[in-house]
């Protein structure tokens, strides 16, 4: 229970960090922010300069510190500001529709690639001297391949040339959002090709993790002792090395979040799924400030609820923590 | 006198049977191609009786232990030699564990052979409770109901002197000596014929390592199993052992009842270690110790690999071929390697360590 | 991107130069080797590209496949796609060495600070430490980058090495624990070696190796992020660099037009110098810990050998009986 004190006070750290990041940035520039913006769009209609300011809390009058205190009020109230693109709709509208997306395609896929890579980690490392092993300089090389350039050539493959899987959008034009089978059925195919790509890319990274960690844990004693015992191959395998086995993967898990949500916002870009990264490639390209720092709001309070969630489950899975202070 | 004799002399074991329990004959074991850590063995283990094995770090003990039972990993391979187990469970005739597949030694694992590791902690797994690790050895061998498998878990821990509460604990949560208690009960839990200890109470202090050895002393005369010692402490066998054999550089230099090694120690190895070891009784005496340290495996010249550090070492000794011979015409239990060195009067080896750094006997 | 969260184990002793180059694993000599070809581009490129890269054609309006003229094609608008390449390198290549240079300073600095000075210190640089590895990086980094869209290289550099020092740091400070702790310390602290000294002298060197695969990393970590960062639209596009060729690419639809000369070379000169990193890395972790590495005998045998699994009993191969 210490332990998990320990890290929730980690966390609001943490969280207030970025918040405070988040609303430094704006204030740090030269100049006034929103007339830099107006310059740089003069499509913009006149009623973006009043979104910018409440964005960027210049509007009022009032000390840093006031100001400060404006922004952290909003935050407080679920008030994220409002979006230049989409004018007048709010930040917190815009991500209504953009992270449901996200949620289903990163989530299932992140999951189903640790789950998938873990056990194949298990096994490879179960056996020395089998197909892995052998296979293992390949596997490095496919490996180091920037996981975009993959989602690039699947895209190239399985989309334009051999036309099995269509290649943008998250479900066909035209069709009625909702709990219809058409919709639904739309929304799959059309997710299937990027969380196909976010599997492999990153399925690869979990199985070496867990076959290195493998491999040093069959050398413990407690797993030839499990041996001489007598014990059958699935309770050596699962109950003594994996179990054990598992452990520095959890906590991984939790400080690869980050980059696996950057590798997933990436990957939609690639495939236009219309999930928080396309929608932040959107802000990016016309400068939509409001929901540019929305966006890291929300992916940073999903790490952070991400990572709370992986040391739960270390304390779970590992009794010795709960004793100890840290990991 | 001149070790002619055969390497396989049979030692009566004094046992109700006349075949021993445990008889390992001529074994070798080879790591990677080029190192020969045990090198032709033979060694017997009679029912109920407690033999240890005594030597340096590295001298191959752990490695004969491992590599009876076939639980060493790769590279080790064995090249030579029988371990012929004839458990009272077994049909008669007994079984070759040379000769035995995975899957059949699995069966013969822990419910007739059992071994306690070094070190405790690393031997228990941290994540499962004790009863789920005492009770796992008795699923795989023992078909026991609900009840009577509690049951059977909460005499293992009286039987070894831990409150039954602690079933439900983690291995951290316990104390050294608590935690080789437990590996010495998760030993017995099948009910063994014989037990392995592989050095089981070096990592621990004095007191308690004088506690466990009681209690193994006890439980093996209550519960009548076959007790293989290995430790590099001569001393600590002579208390607890009925015989001893000495290893060196993978071979075995002399063998015979803990008396006859406490009294009449016959090779010059034996007799360094006895007088390296400073004893808590008795008048004070100079420790001698042995000069140098244990060769390269790899590199073994030909003839007795102790001849670098012995003190009455000749040329005739790179000529010789190991073989145990009688020391001498009385007792056909006690062998050695050695063909040229006798045991000096008891207690007196000190001084023949002392008189020969003076010179090589010629 | 290599998980590792368990404390280094200890270090082989820096062993003579000579000694060193020979005993460096094949890993890290190809990766090396691919290395140093792209830093050999990185320098001579420019020198060498036949065309400006950013000279475009005023007349043309689709993308040429390669031909005598232009050996990689051209782009839409009649850049030459091999000296864009040429040049891109260059840009990547300086982009991942300032930002792991940086990185390094501050991993190097802070990591032994906190393992060297334990306590209060500690806990509070590895706060420090854990939020900035925590905070999702790609996002702030659009954001602050999107903030400063003229930024030349030495700033994006700054920015991207203040969100990727945290890691080594962390892998730093553990060794330096272990080092702490190490006989030869405290007696260098017994004879009254000033701490600076201490740190420079004797913990520095051994950690030698972890440093090395620390720059390599981040290295890798810059290029894949920046060109990320490109492809996403929030780089400075008049430096020329891999992720902002397959940026204009893919603004280009350069997949859907088949024009692979486009995407392919910068595509795959990532790949490859991302793959050499890699690489390198496993190399040079192998070098510090001599438990990853295997004896060439021992990898002769393991070719042959039948595979072996924990529950596989000693084998048993007779040897012949000599006469």
């Amino acid at each position: 229970m210490r332990f998990i004190t320990r890290r929730l006070a980690f966390y609001v750290v943490a969280a207030w960090t970025a918040i405070t990041i988040n609303f430094a940035i704006p204030h740090l520039l030269p100049s006034n922010p929103v007339e830099v913006m107006m310059a740089r769009h003069p499509e913009f209609p006149p009623s973006a300069r009043r979104a910018l300011e409440i964005q960027f809390g210049l509007g009022h009058q009032g000390s840093l510190l006031h100001q400060y205190g404006v922004y952290l009020d909003h935050l407080l109230h679920g008030n994220l500001g409002i979006s230049v693109l989409n004018y007048p709709a709010s930040v917190v509208t815009v991500l209504n529709n953009t992270v449901p997306w996200t949620i289903l395609l990163v989530g299932s896929a992140t999951i189903i690639s640790f789950v998938i890579g873990t056990l194949l980690g298990i096994f490879a490392g179960w056996r020395r001297g089998g197909w892995f092993d052998k296979a293992l300089p390949a596997f490095t090389f496919v490996q180091a391949i920037p996981y975009f350039f993959l989602a690039e050539l699947a895209l190239v493959l399985f989309s334009s040339d051999l036309h099995i899987f269509p290649s943008y959008g998250g479900y066909q034009l035209g069709d009625t959002i909702g709990f219809n089978g058409t919709f639904i059925a739309s929304a799959l195919s059309h997710s299937i090709l990027p969380a196909l790509t976010i599997i492999v890319t990153s399925m690869a990274g979990w199985m070496l993790q867990m076959r290195n960690v493998m491999i040093t844990t069959i050398g413990e004693d407690f797993v030839l002792a499990a041996q001489a015992k007598g014990l059958s191959t699935r309770r050596i395998m699962f109950t003594y090395a994996a179990r054990n086995a598992i452990l520095p993967n959890i906590a991984g898990f939790a400080l690869a979040i980050g980059f696996v949500i950057a590798g997933a916002l990436v990957m939609e870009i690639v495939f236009s799924y219309p999930g928080v990264g396309y929608q932040l490639f959107q802000a990016v390209t016309n400068d939509d400030f409001p929901v540019m720092q929305g966006i890291f709001l929300a992916i940073s309070a999903t790490v952070l609820v991400c990572c709370l969630l992986a040391d739960v489950v270390y304390v779970l899975a590992d009794p010795r923590v709960r004793t100890r202070a840290a990991y | 006198m001149n070790g002619t004799s055969q390497s396989n002399a049979r030692v009566t074991d004094g046992g109700t049977s006349a075949e021993p329990l445990l008889e390992i004959r001529d074994l070798s074991i080879v790591y990677d191609d080029d190192v020969i850590a045990v090198d032709h063995v033979s060694l017997e283990l009679g029912r109920g009786e407690t033999v240890g094995l005594a030597g340096e770090s590295g001298c191959g003990k752990s490695t004969l232990a491992l590599g009876l039972c076939r639980l060493l990993r790769p590279p080790a391979v064995i090249t030579s030699g029988s371990v012929v187990y004839r458990g009272s469970r077994l049909a008669a005739g007994g079984v070759d564990l040379m000769e035995q597949s995975s899957r059949e030694l699995r069966k013969l694992r822990w419910r007739e052979i059992s071994i306690v590791f070094q070190s405790a902690m690393n031997a228990l797994n941290p994540v499962l409770r004790v009863r789920d690790q005492l009770g796992d050895a008795i699923d795989a061998h023992l078909k026991l109901g609900r009840r009577e498998k509690q049951e059977r878990l909460g005499e293992l821990l009286d039987l070894v002197g831990i409150p039954r509460e602690r079933l439900r604990s983690y291995p951290h949560e316990l104390s050294g000596g608590m935690r080789q208690r437990v590996v010495i009960a998760m030993a017995l839990a099948a009910e063994p014929e014989v037990v392995i200890m592989d050095e089981p109470t070096t990592a621990l202090d004095v007191v308690v390592q004088k506690e466990i050895l009681a209690q193994v002393v006890e439980l093996q005369q209550r519960l009548n199993f076959a007790v293989l010692f290995i430790t590099h402490d001569l001393s600590l066998l002579i208390e607890i052992a009925d015989r001893i054999a000495v290893m060196y550089a993978g071979r075995i230099v002399e063998i015979g009842t803990a008396e006859e090694i406490h009294s009449q120690p016959s090779h010059p190895y034996t007799q360094g270690l006895l007088g390296s070891f400073p004893s808590v009784h008795g008048a004070r005496r100079e420790l001698a110790g042995i000069p140098g340290s244990p060769p390269d495996l790899r590199a073994l010249p030909p003839g007795c690999p102790f001849v670098p550090r012995c003190a009455h070492a000749r040329e005739q000794c790179r000529e010789i071929d190991m073989s145990l011979g009688r020391v001498d015409d009385v007792d056909a239990s006690h062998l050695t390697a050695c063909p040229f060195v006798r045991p000096a009067a008891a207690g007196d080896w000190s001084r023949a360590a002392r008189t020969a750094e003076a010179g090589p006997a010629r | 991107m290599a998980i590792a969260v368990s404390a280094p184990v200890q270090t082989a002793p820096t062993a003579r130069r000579g000694e060193f180059l020979r005993s460096m694993p094949l890993k890290a000599k190809i990766g090396g080797g691919i290395l140093a070809v792209f830093v050999l581009i990185a320098i001579i490129g420019p020198a060498i590209a036949p065309y400006d890269p950013s000279a475009i054609s005023a007349t043309q309006s689709v993308a040429l496949p390669p031909n005598l003229h232009h050996l990689l094609g051209t782009a839409v608008d009649g850049g030459d796609i091999f000296s864009q390449l040429l040049v891109s390198i260059r840009g990547t290549v300086v982009l991942g060495v300032l930002t792991a240079t940086f990185a390094a300073l501050l991993s190097v600095g802070f990591g032994v600070t906190a393992g060297f000075l334990g306590g209060v210190a500690d806990e509070g640089l590895s706060l420090v430490m854990n939020v900035f590895l925590i905070l999702p990086a790609l996002p702030l980094l659009i954001i602050v980058l999107g903030f400063l869209p003229h930024t030349g290289q030495l700033p994006t550099a700054f920015v991207l090495s203040i969100l990727g020092w945290a890691w080594g740091a962390r892998v730093i400070r553990a060794q330096t624990l272990t080092l702490r702790g190490r006989d030869f310390v405290a007696a260098a602290r017994e004879t009254g070696e000033p701490t600076w000294r201490l740190v420079v002298f004797e913990v520095l060197p051994n950690e030698i190796s972890l440093i090395a695969a620390n720059f390599v990393g981040t290295f890798l970590y810059a290029i894949l992020t920046s060109v990320a960062l490109a492809f996403i639209g929030v780089a400075n596009l008049s430096n020329w660099s891999l992720g902002v060729m397959l940026y204009w690419a893919q603004n280009s639809t350069a997949i859907n037009i088949g024009a692979w000369w486009w995407y392919l070379p910068p595509g795959l000169a990532v790949a490859i110098l991302g793959m050499s990193l890699v690489l390198l890395n496993f190399g040079l972790d192998e070098l510090g810990n001599p438990r990853l590495r295997r004896s060439t005998k021992s990898r002769r045998r393991a070719r042959g050998a039948k595979a072996w699994r924990p529950t596989d009993a000693t084998p048993v191969k007779r040897l012949e009986v000599a006469p």
